[in-house]
């Protein structure tokens, strides 16, 4: 029993990150972000290659993507191209990830430690993550939602698709990150159950300091609300959104860090995954943080429960949980008028 | 009328009738042909669901399921005929939709979406997890569907029976949405309160396009178990509902022929990316998806409406529709028997939203045949003291009453039937339906026919007199000539005109009127008014609220002035003028 509780917290504590990480970028740009999967296969399985040794294909997208983004913002600004716009495209889009590519490259080579790796990993996918925004979503930033979360589909088969060409079908295991472990009472805590639970909470505690009290955290918030009312006052929502996506695919990349040690990561494992911590975001009404939180860990623990009693039926029973909760929320939000296009 | 919008139908289906003959066509087309069929039908589901009506669903592919697994059972283990599954795989899919619809219907905004993936990824392990159902193997040797001797086993002959059920599909699915239930449907993307003010049941409209999408798909399931005879769980999960969703966004989510030429458009894509890219880029695998990915990212960016109106507007422009007999007359509403001078009867009505008290107590009536203005500074409370008359809130304290019986909060949809119609402050029509639409939904609860009847075309009688009875009122508001346009291309102050011959579709004893000359020029305003008492003299009673107080004070004969939310005077224009709390509410106190 508690050793079926503790699987579901550290599997729950996964899908809180990723649920906090759709929260956050559904509340600042309304995309329902399906690649979310793929930045945590994409940050596991870079994390895996550099440390076997192996140049990651990741990198080589981050480069390419960059170049898209390059071109896209030139193109943009090609009524107005004055010093600092075109200063920062090229540093932004171009420096910034030939940066990444160089480091990558030399380090896959030597051996640079864990510690390099991870950093690496989180840098190759939050560029990503970065130019995802710019090339996919920046364009129809004023599209409806269900547009964008075409799009986010969209993106999703593309980004799968690259994941097994730069990754192949096999799946992958990465070194853990610490290997201490010890006994309490009848449970067994290792290293990186406990690294788990520590960056999961340390990630709430920052998201709800930075959205409550920084005024960053609620310029992007008062972008999801209006972004042209958001234009006026002042903030740019192009960057709100870019801050998004970059953080979300910080927040990806991490979980898939923390996983791969675990279990085994295929190139496709991301989406099933990602689908658990939408989810929670989806209980916690796709708005709050701690609730998402809390919801995801119900969902690990429903999982583990009926991984064990019955798991033949365990997808069937955690994607099922969320109709109960729809209904009481439908039910006791009151109806308002929305104004659709 | 109808001759001229059918013919372009009736080529293509001798077009679609002529392509397995003509010499020298590769098999493979009609393969090819077959599978675009196949998705058509959902995605015309699609289109009425998510396009038309506003709902998002990415589950349309565990309806498939529905319909594919009920006939391979059915076919395999008890040996039925695929004929008699027909109708039974069109009633599991109907039912299933019924039980997830009442479910998932209901939910707001992006709930709805994440709701339909959830549990279509839910059903997608139930079907490769139950034993009867074959498991993630499924059921194969299913038959194939016969006519007599007939056997349609190859790809050529099924491509008839496909191509019927597509043809025979979009032609109910246009019959819908060009029907009283039609506009119905159509009016629920832009939100409930308008139509709901009119007499539609909108969540009884949301259950039955989520009904008719799904058995579009239980008949695309049930075609493709006899096309492949074989069912597994793969074509019925999450990927494939998603699938079905870009077809729809891609062709033009709103279009029943956008369903079709986006499946055409994504199935022939798939296929070539899959059969040319390995030649190019040697045997990788997954390649196809990555540019799949990429062209739809790429595709919604040119056009975020998809590629059907984006065609249609490209095409030379079609004649004007035949305006409605105007000989044709609806039975006037069922009017209550009563004597009573009072029509509407205000008590004491108070609304709280949380601590702001809204409405305050406020109490005043409209007598019959008389014209009273509510007036008042912004935020004075008018408009929710409308909602409240009109049920789209429901009172905290207080009596409101109808002909001397109370209303006790009744949902819109019972106010309307008292004779009470009303216009909104933000104009709610549906910018892509004509005049002619948007004013006919106002008589919506004075015709009978539905969904079905509609399908069928059995409601024509109905709907003549309806449209009628439309064309009549936009006459009398002076838009005759604007009728058949769009009513989003209309200027603010005509939309708020078009508004009023709708609530006079109604065929009311009380107008209920939120600011109607916003926006209106000085003529247009003088039209108005003399519009207003017209309606007047001929013993329909008017509330409205304006801020324009020349033309309040000009035509109203009584004044109620409201400051937040408590009423501060009432009477004659002549003695609001003059009254000093109206002086003091409007200017701020006298120094």
């Amino acid at each position: 029993m508690l050793f079926l509780m503790q699987d579901g917290i550290t599997n729950g504590a996964i899908y809180a990150l990723l649920g906090l990480a759709l929260v956050l970028v559904f509340a600042v740009t309304r995309v329902i972000l399906i690649p979310q999967g793929e930045f945590v296969t994409y940050g596991a399985l870079t994390y895996a290659s550099l440390a076997s040794g192996q140049f990651p294909g990741t990198a080589r997208l981050a480069v390419a993507m960059g170049v898209v983004a390059f071109g896209l913002d030139i193109f943009a600004g090609r009524k107005a191209l004055h010093g600092r716009l075109v200063a920062r495209a090229v540093l932004v889009n171009l420096v910034l990830p030939g940066a990444i590519y160089a480091l990558t490259s030399w380090f896959s080579v030597r051996q640079g430690g864990i510690a390099i790796n991870i950093v690496l990993s989180l840098l190759i996918v939050a560029v990503i993550g970065l130019f995802l925004y710019r090339v996919a979503f920046q364009p129809i930033a004023h599209t409806s939602v269900l547009v964008l979360l075409i799009a986010s589909v969209g993106c999703h088969l593309a980004m799968q698709g690259f994941g097994l060409v730069f990754f192949g079908a096999e799946g992958q295991r990465g070194p853990p990150i610490s290997n201490e472990a010890f006994t309490l009472g009848a449970l067994r805590f290792t290293g990186q159950s406990i690294a788990v639970y520590a960056v999961t909470i340390a990630f709430i505690v920052a998201l709800w300091l930075f959205f409550d009290f920084t005024l960053t955290g609620k310029a992007l918030r008062a972008t999801a609300v209006n972004r042209l009312g958001a234009r006026l006052v002042g903030i740019r929502t192009t960057l709100a959104g870019q801050i998004a996506f970059l953080m979300a695919a910080l927040i990806g990349a991490l979980s898939g860090i923390l996983i791969v040690p675990i279990t085994t990561l295929y190139y496709d494992t991301g989406f099933l995954i990602g689908l658990k911590g939408f989810i929670a975001a989806i209980i916690g009404g796709l708005v709050s943080y701690p609730l998402t939180a809390i919801a995801a860990l119900v969902v690990g623990i429903v999982e583990a429960f009926s991984s064990f009693y019955a798991s033949d039926y365990k997808e069937v029973i955690v994607f099922f949980l969320i109709l109960p909760v729809l209904v009481l929320r439908s039910l006791s939000v009151p109806a308002v008028e929305e104004e659709k296009d | 009328m109808a001759m001229p919008r059918r013919l372009p139908i009736l080529l293509f289906a001798l077009l679609m009738a002529a392509v397995p003959f003509i010499p020298g066509v590769p098999p493979f087309w009609i393969v090819l042909l077959d599978n675009i069929g196949l998705s058509a039908l959902v995605a015309m589901g699609l289109v009425l669901l998510t396009g038309v009506g506003g709902l998002t669903s990415f589950g349309q592919a565990a309806f498939c399921g529905f319909g594919a697994y009920t006939t391979a059972v059915l076919t395999t283990t008890y040996g039925l005929s695929p004929w008699l599954t027909l109708p039974l795989s069109l009633l599991v899919a109907g039912c299933a939709a019924v039980v997830l619809g009442l479910v998932t219907v209901r939910l707001s905004g992006h709930y709805l979406p994440l709701g339909t993936i959830a549990w279509g990824i839910g059903l997608f392990y139930l079907f490769s997890k139950l034993e009867f159902l074959g498991r993630n193997d499924g059921i194969s040797a299913i038959p194939p569907l016969s006519i007599g001797s007939l056997r349609m086993l190859d790809p050529g002959t099924i491509y008839f029976a496909i191509w019927i059920a597509v043809l025979l599909s979009a032609l109910l699915t246009l019959n819908l949405l060009d029907s009283r239930t039609g506009r119905a449907i159509r009016a629920l993307r832009r939100g409930h309160i308008a139509a709901e003010a009119f007499g539609v049941h909108t969540p009884r409209a949301k259950l039955l396009v989520f009904i008719y999408a799904a058995v579009l798909a239980g008949l695309s399931g049930w075609l493709y178990a006899h096309f492949v005879r074989a069912a597994n769980p793969t074509p019925f999960g999450a990927e494939a509902g998603i699938e079905y969703l870009f077809i729809a966004v891609v062709g033009g989510a709103g279009y029943v022929w956008g369903g079709v030429l986006g499946a055409a458009i994504v199935v022939i894509l798939k296929e070539i990316l899959q059969s040319y890219l390995p030649l190019i880029f040697g045997g990788q695998g997954q390649l196809e998806t990555i540019v799949f990915g990429i062209l739809l990212v790429a595709l919604l960016q040119l056009a975020p409406t998809g590629v059907w109106p984006w065609l249609i507007a490209r095409l030379p422009q079609r004649a004007d529709r035949k305006r409605p007999d105007m000989s044709l007359t609806l039975p006037a509403r069922t009017r209550a028997v009563s004597t009573a001078a009072v029509l509407l009867q205000i008590d004491n009505a108070r609304k709280q939203f949380g601590g702001v008290i809204a409405v305050n107590d406020v109490s005043f009536d409209v007598q019959a045949r008389e014209i009273v203005a509510l007036i008042g500074p912004n935020g004075a409370g008018k408009s929710t003291t409308f909602n409240l008359v009109t049920g789209v809130l429901t009172a905290s304290g207080g009596r409101i009453s109808v002909l001397g019986r109370s209303i006790d909060n009744a949902p819109p949809q019972e106010i309307v039937k008292l004779g009470i119609s009303r216009t909104f402050q933000h104009v709610k029509l549906v910018p892509d339906m004509t005049v002619l639409e948007n004013v006919a939904l106002g008589a919506h609860q004075r015709g009978h026919s539905g969904a079905l009847a509609s399908m069928l075309r059995l409601d024509r009688a109905d709907e003549a007199k309806l449209l009628a009875e439309a064309a009549r009122q936009i006459e009398r508001v002076g838009l005759g000539e604007q009728i058949n346009q769009l009513a989003g291309s209309l200027s603010l102050g005509q939309q708020r005109i078009v508004e009023i011959a709708r609530a006079l579709c109604v065929d009311p004893i009380l107008l209920l009127l939120d600011e109607p000359a916003a926006g209106l020029r000085h003529m247009e305003k003088q039209q108005l008014a003399a519009l207003l008492r017209q309606l007047r003299d001929g013993g329909m009673s008017v509330l409205l609220v304006e801020h324009d107080m020349g033309f309040v004070m000009d035509l109203a004969d009584r004044i109620v002035v409201l400051d937040f939310g408590t009423k501060i005077a009432e009477g004659t224009p002549a003695a609001i003028k003059v009254n000093p709390e109206v002086i003091k509410a409007y200017l701020g106190a006298v120094a």
